[in-house]
C-alpha cells in the first residue's frame, strides 16, 4: 500500500443536533484517487469543508502527512491549509474569479510564491530581476496548465465568459497551479456531457500519474468513480458504511441499500 | 466663455482631490462591501500632518521649500497609511463576521475619536498656511475676465494623474493588485488559493489612506486653511463621488470625483455658492434613484 497522505480520524461535525459527519475515519493515499460517494446529504461536501478549513470540526483530527511534517489541518487557517499544507479544492458550483482573465485566474493562484519573490510587492514596484523571473515562471506554469486543459486559446478571455465545461477544467487548472499535495474535487463531472466526462477522467488520471499527488473526489457520476478511482469511501448519514476498491464497494449490500433504500418489508417490520 | 473656462479649471482641480479620496472609499467597498466612514477623517489627519510636517521642516529644520514639501508628503503618506492600517485592525477586523452594521458603527466611532483628538491636540480654530507655491500662467488675457492656471493647480493635476496611473498599474499588473481583485470577487476562494486575505484587506486600507493623505496635503496647500472638521464634508462628498461613478469601480471613483468637482464649481459660479452642497447631494439622490449602480458601476445580477 502506498504511504497515506491524508488521515481522517473520528471526524465529527454537527450543525445543531444534526450530525453532518459522524465519527468518520479513513485515509487517502499519495498517488491515489480516493472517491467519496454517498446519497445526497450524506456529508460529503461537509467533509470537504472540514478538510479545507471552511468548518472547524467539533471532534476528530484531519492530518496531512507533508514532507515538512504532519500537519493538523483542523488547526490551520484556510489560507494556511492551502499555502503550507498544499491542499487545493474545486467546487460543485464553480468558483472562478469571473471578471479576471483565464490566465490571471491561474497566476493569482500562485500569489504566495510571487509575493515571497517580490518581497511583498516592493521588488515588484521597483521591477527587480528576481521578481520578473518569478513572474515569468508563474506565467510559464499557467501556460503549462492551460495547455494540459486545452484552454490555451482562451487565455485572455474573461473566465466568466467561458462555456461551463471549460470553466470546470479551468478550475482544476487553477487548483493545480497552487502546486498542491492533495487535490480535492467536488463533483468535477457534474453537468458534463459524456465526451467531456471522458476527457476529465483522462486529465485526472494524467495528474495522478505525472504529479504523484493524492486526489480526493466527490462524485455522483459512477462512470467516473468506477473508471478512475483506486479506493472508494461510501458515506450515508455522515457515517462510513463501506470502503474498498470500486469492485468491492459495488457489490456491498450496505451500499446498495443506501442508494436504493430498504426493501418494503423492512419498512413495515 | 472666459469665466466658464476658469470655472472648468477650478472644478477639475477640486474634482481631482475628491477623486483621490473617493478611490479609498471605492476600494474598501469593493473588497469588504462596506463603507469606511472613517476615511474622511483620515483625509483631515493628512491635512494636519502635512501642515505640521511642512512647518516643522521649514521653521525648525530650515529646509528649502521643495525639500520641505517632499518631507511633508512622505510624512503624510506614512502616517495616514499607519492610521488606515490601525482603523482596519481596530474597527473592522474584529467585526469581520459580525452583522454588516457593526463595523459601520465602529468606523463612525473611530472617526469621532480622531476628530476630537485633532480638535484637542490642534485646537478648534482654523489653521492658516501662507501660500507656499505662488504664481502661474495667464491663459487668456481678456479685459473683463483673465483666465489663469496656477502652479498649485498644475501640481494638483500632475500629482493626481501620477498617483492614479501608478495605482491603476498596481491593480492591473502587480501580484498584490491581482490578489486584491481576486479577494474582491470571492474572498473565501482567494483564501483557499493561499492568499492571506487579511493582509490584502490591510493593504487596501493602507493604500486608500495614503491616497487620502495626499489629498489632505494638496488641500492644505491649495486652500491654505484647514480645521479639524474638514474631513466630514469632504468625506461625504468623496463618498458621493464614489457612488456617482459606481461604487466598487476604480475608474468610476476618479470620474465621479471630477464630476462632483465640476458640479460644485459651476453651481457656485452660475447659481449660488451657498447652495453648492445642496447641488452635490441632490445629485447623489438623483443617482441613487435613477441609476443606483452609478455611471460605471456593474449591475449586481444575482443568479437564482
Amino acid at each position: 500500500m502506498t504511504p497515506s497522505l491524508l488521515d481522517v480520524e473520528h471526524l465529527t461535525m454537527r450543525f445543531g443536533g444534526l450530525f453532518a459527519v459522524n465519527d468518520l475515519s479513513f485515509t487517502a493515499g499519495n498517488g491515489e484517487i480516493t472517491a467519496v460517494i454517498g446519497p445526497n446529504g450524506a456529508g460529503k461536501t461537509t467533509l470537504f469543508n472540514c478538510i479545507t478549513g471552511f468548518y472547524k470540526p467539533q471532534e476528530g483530527r484531519i492530518a496531512l502527512n507533508h514532507p515538512d511534517g504532519r500537519m493538523a489541518l483542523e488547526r490551520l487557517d484556510d489560507h494556511a491549509i492551502a499555502r503550507r499544507a498544499g491542499v487545493a479544492r474545486t467546487f460543485q458550483n464553480i468558483r472562478l474569479f469571473p471578471r479576471m482573465s483565464v490566465l490571471e485566474n491561474l497566476i493569482v493562484a500562485q500569489h504566495t510564491r510571487l509575493m515571497r519573490a517580490s518581497m511583498f510587492s516592493l521588488a515588484g514596484l521597483l521591477g527587480l530581476r528576481r521578481y520578473r523571473r518569478a513572474e515569468a515562471a508563474a506565467v510559464e506554469r499557467a501556460r503549462h496548465w492551460l495547455d494540459r486543459t486545452a484552454l490555451t486559446r482562451f487565455a485572455d478571455d474573461e473566465a466568466g465568459s467561458l462555456p461551463y465545461g471549460h470553466q470546470r477544467r479551468l478550475e482544476i487548472a487553477r487548483a493545480m497551479c497552487t502546486e498542491p499535495r492533495l487535490l480535492c474535487l467536488d463533483e468535477p463531472a457534474a453537468g458534463l456531457n459524456p465526451r467531456e466526462s471522458a476527457e476529465l477522467n483522462r486529465l485526472l488520471l494524467d495528474i495522478r500519474a505525472d504529479e504523484g499527488i493524492g486526489l480526493l473526489l466527490i462524485e455522483h457520476d459512477m462512470s467516473v468513480v468506477m473508471g478512475i478511482s483506486d479506493r472508494v469511501v461510501v458515506l450515508d448519514y455522515g457515517k462510513k458504511i463501506a470502503e474498498g476498491t470500486p469492485a468491492e464497494v459495488r457489490g456491498d449490500p450496505a451500499v446498495i441499500r443506501a442508494y436504493l433504500g430498504e426493501p418494503d418489508e423492512a419498512e413495515t417490520g | 466663455m472666459e469665466y466658464f473656462l476658469q470655472q472648468l479649471i477650478n472644478g477639475l482641480t477640486l474634482g481631482a482631490i475628491y477623486g483621490l479620496i473617493a478611490l479609498g472609499y471605492t476600494m474598501v467597498y469593493g473588497i469588504l462591501g462596506m463603507i469606511n466612514f472613517a476615511h474622511g477623517t483620515i483625509y483631515m489627519l493628512g491635512a494636519f500632518i502635512s501642515l505640521i510636517g511642512y512647518l516643522a521642516a521649514t521653521t525648525v529644520g530650515g529646509a528649502p521649500v521643495t525639500l520641505a514639501l517632499l518631507l511633508a508628503l512622505f510624512a503624510t503618506m506614512a502616517f495616514t497609511a499607519l492610521w488606515g492600517w490601525t482603523i482596519e485592525r481596530v474597527a473592522y477586523r474584529p467585526l469581520r463576521k459580525a452583522p454588516r452594521l457593526a463595523p459601520l458603527i465602529s468606523a463612525i466611532g473611530v472617526s469621532i475619536i480622531l476628530q476630537n483628538f485633532a480638535a484637542l491636540a490642534q485646537g478648534t480654530r482654523a489653521k492658516p498656511l501662507p501660500p507656499v507655491i505662488r504664481g502661474g500662467f495667464t491663459l487668456i488675457n481678456s479685459d473683463d475676465f483673465p483666465v489663469s492656471l496656477s502652479w498649485m493647480q498644475i501640481i494638483v493635476f500632475v500629482m493626481t494623474v501620477t498617483l492614479m496611473a501608478g495605482f491603476t498599474w498596481m491593480i492591473t499588473r502587480t501580484s498584490l493588485g491581482r490578489a486584491q481583485r481576486a479577494t474582491e470577487q470571492d474572498m473565501k476562494m482567494a483564501a483557499l488559493l493561499g492568499i492571506d486575505v487579511d493582509r490584502v484587506v490591510s493593504a487596501t486600507f493602507v493604500i486608500g489612506a495614503a491616497l487620502a493623505g495626499v489629498a489632505g496635503l494638496m488641500v492644505t496647500l491649495y486652500y491654505g486653511v484647514i480645521d479639524f472638521y474638514i474631513g466630514f464634508l469632504a468625506g461625504i462628498k468623496a463618498f458621493t463621488a464614489a457612488v456617482l461613478g459606481g461604487i466598487g469601480s476604480l475608474p468610476g471613483a476618479m470620474l465621479g470625483g471630477l464630476l462632483i468637482g465640476l458640479i460644485e464649481a459651476f453651481w457656485s459660479a452660475y447659481f449660488s455658492i451657498e447652495y453648492k452642497d445642496v447641488a452635490t447631494f441632490g445629485i447623489l439622490v438623483l443617482v441613487l434613484v435613477f441609476r443606483p449602480t452609478g455611471l460605471l458601476g456593474r449591475p449586481d445580477v444575482e443568479k437564482i
